[in-house]
């Protein structure tokens, strides 16, 4: 078993360790959200659009996660704007959005002659996470949880029957641009856990698939949290005993685990038919 | 502690006004944003407290707009709504509202007793969570609607009748006095019609209000006090012969 033990004698593997532990965590419960209310194009769009924020704070020497966070809200809110009251459908606002934040990134990436400082952005690097970043990871995520948590009733009611909720005056609406600022936030945690073309995975992959598994909203938040902490630590000991980039082997842990859990389901509805038979 | 008439988006509650009848609708148009015409034109309705009163016409007549505007959902373009007197949304953890089926998300997962409980969030609000009060009416709630057996099944693998069973469920929860039913007894089996049916009689003798979209005229006159014929929107006169009962459309008397 010391194969276990060995990388964790390096701060770097600790930290990593313990920042995707706190990053999946929160990606794998708001995503059980994400994925119940179909808002999985969104969650992209959103990775994406933190890319200028990112790039800028880069280049101004400001601090890379609040320029995410900036980036982040902003499109969040500006999406909600763009199609309020049937003005734009949803998702073409989306669409339009984010290719265009993404765009931006890009172009001033560009400015610089070199896209190799921002590989990082792109792809993660988990292992480069020093302990200050895990001071702001483990905030964002706090914040993302006790959010869902003191607001569960409210969040739960208003994805399966919003109608209702109008009725008692509470404004779906209001939850919805809620759950997208948190969205934005969760994102720019995770991004340097896998980086923004894969932080989606976090969010929509374990969430799921636990809702294969499961009917019930707690078991599959816990379940996905789960899928989402073991796959976490086994693409960073994949990556440390390999040496293959650490967020995608986070995502095809994931992924793995999204194979497994597609199986599981096939076999319950296999028995579930033969004892009705 | 926090005053369970204060819900969601710090709505007062409101006194009713005295001898006010339960539901006055006067000349009431609406409509849902984005389509220019309204899907309810000068429509008037009177529904004294604890009368039971239809809504009938076929599908599209307006049945479900006009619940709509008295639950808020929709705004009025023109006419007045009033509640025990009082303005659409002035007290309106007093008004529970039953949708049709397909409002509501039926693959979600959640059991038939949270959904039923979502029916006391409104005495609830931010932050509080149901007490043993409320647990207490949902279970007997249930009981009454015989949804005790599938309290802990996720509400997509109920019957069409289990489900509409539960929507009432809910709505009977809010413990409100003036209850707003889009069509309760649409495509369900005989004994869910039974035990429904049995349920408004009983809920009417405790002195409830209630409105009742249905396109079904055969139970008419023996289980409403009045009804109002609805057509693309307006009020029409009953075809002969059809259940009249007490007026309660252009014909009620108005008094305050």
């Amino acid at each position: 078993m010391g194969w276990l033990t060995e990388p964790l004698q390096f701060t770097f593997m600790q930290t990593g360790l313990l920042a995707t532990v706190l990053v999946g965590g929160t990606c794998a419960v708001l995503g059980v959200y994400v994925v119940l209310r179909s808002m999985a194009f969104i969650g992209d769009a959103l990775a994406h659009t933190i890319l200028p924020g990112l790039v800028a704070a880069y280049l101004l020497g400001l601090n890379l996660l609040g320029g995410a966070v900036v980036a982040g809200v902003a499109t969040a809110l500006g999406i909600g704007w763009l199609s309020r009251r049937g003005t734009l459908r949803e998702d073409t606002a989306i669409g339009v959005t984010f290719t265009g934040m993404f765009a931006l990134g890009i172009l001033l990436m560009s400015t610089t002659g070199s896209f190799r400082d921002f590989s990082h952005m792109l792809f993660g690097n988990v292992l480069g996470i020093v302990p200050r970043d895990l001071v702001l990871i483990s905030v964002l995520a706090l914040l993302v949880l006790g959010f869902l948590f003191l607001f569960h009733k409210e969040l739960e009611l208003t994805s399966f029957d919003p109608t209702h909720a109008r009725a008692m005056g509470l404004e779906a609406d209001k939850i919805r641009y809620g759950l997208l600022v948190l969205l934005s936030l969760t994102v720019v945690a995770g991004v340097q856990a896998v980086g923004v073309v894969l932080i989606s995975a976090l969010l929509i992959t374990p969430a799921a698939a636990a809702s294969l598994v499961t009917n019930s909203l707690p078991r599959m938040m816990a379940i996905s949290a789960a899928i989402a902490v073991f796959s976490g630590v086994a693409g960073l000991y994949a990556s440390y005993f390999f040496d293959v980039a650490s967020g995608a082997a986070i995502v095809l842990a994931c992924t793995t685990c999204f194979g497994v859990a597609t199986v599981v389901r096939v076999l319950q509805q296999g028995l579930g038919k033969g004892s009705s038979a | 502690m926090r005053d369970p008439s204060l819900p969601y988006g710090h709505r007062r509650h409101t006194d009713a006004v005295p001898g006010a009848p339960a539901l006055a609708a006067r000349s009431v148009s609406a409509g849902y944003a984005g389509t220019p015409g309204p899907a309810l034109t000068d429509v008037s309705l009177r529904v004294p407290a604890g009368a039971r009163v239809a809504l009938v016409g076929p599908n599209g007549s307006g049945k479900s707009t006009l619940l709509k505007a008295v639950a808020g959902l929709l705004p009025v373009r023109s006419g007045e709504i009033r509640i025990y007197g009082n303005p659409v949304g002035a007290c309106h953890h007093r008004v529970a509202y039953l949708p049709q089926r397909g409002e509501v998300d039926w693959r979600f997962p959640i059991s038939v007793r949270r959904l039923v409980t979502t029916g006391r969030y409104v005495h609830l609000g931010w932050l509080k969570r149901p007490g043993r009060k409320d647990r207490e009416v949902v279970s007997r709630v249930m009981e009454d609607l015989g949804l005790t057996p599938l309290a802990e099944r996720q509400i997509g693998q109920l019957s069409g009748g289990q489900q509409q069973r539960a929507l009432l469920a809910r709505a009977l929860v809010q413990d409100g006095d003036l209850l707003l039913l889009d069509e309760p007894l649409n495509a369900v089996d005989a004994g869910t019609r039974e035990t429904i049916s049995k349920v408004l009689s009983e809920l009417q003798r405790r002195g409830k209000t209630m409105v009742v979209a249905t396109h079904d005229l055969a139970i008419l006159a023996s289980e409403f006090d009045g009804a109002l014929y609805l057509r693309e929107g307006r009020e029409v006169e009953p075809e002969p012969g059809a259940f009249a009962g007490l007026p309660v459309g252009r014909g009620a008397a108005w008094v305050g």
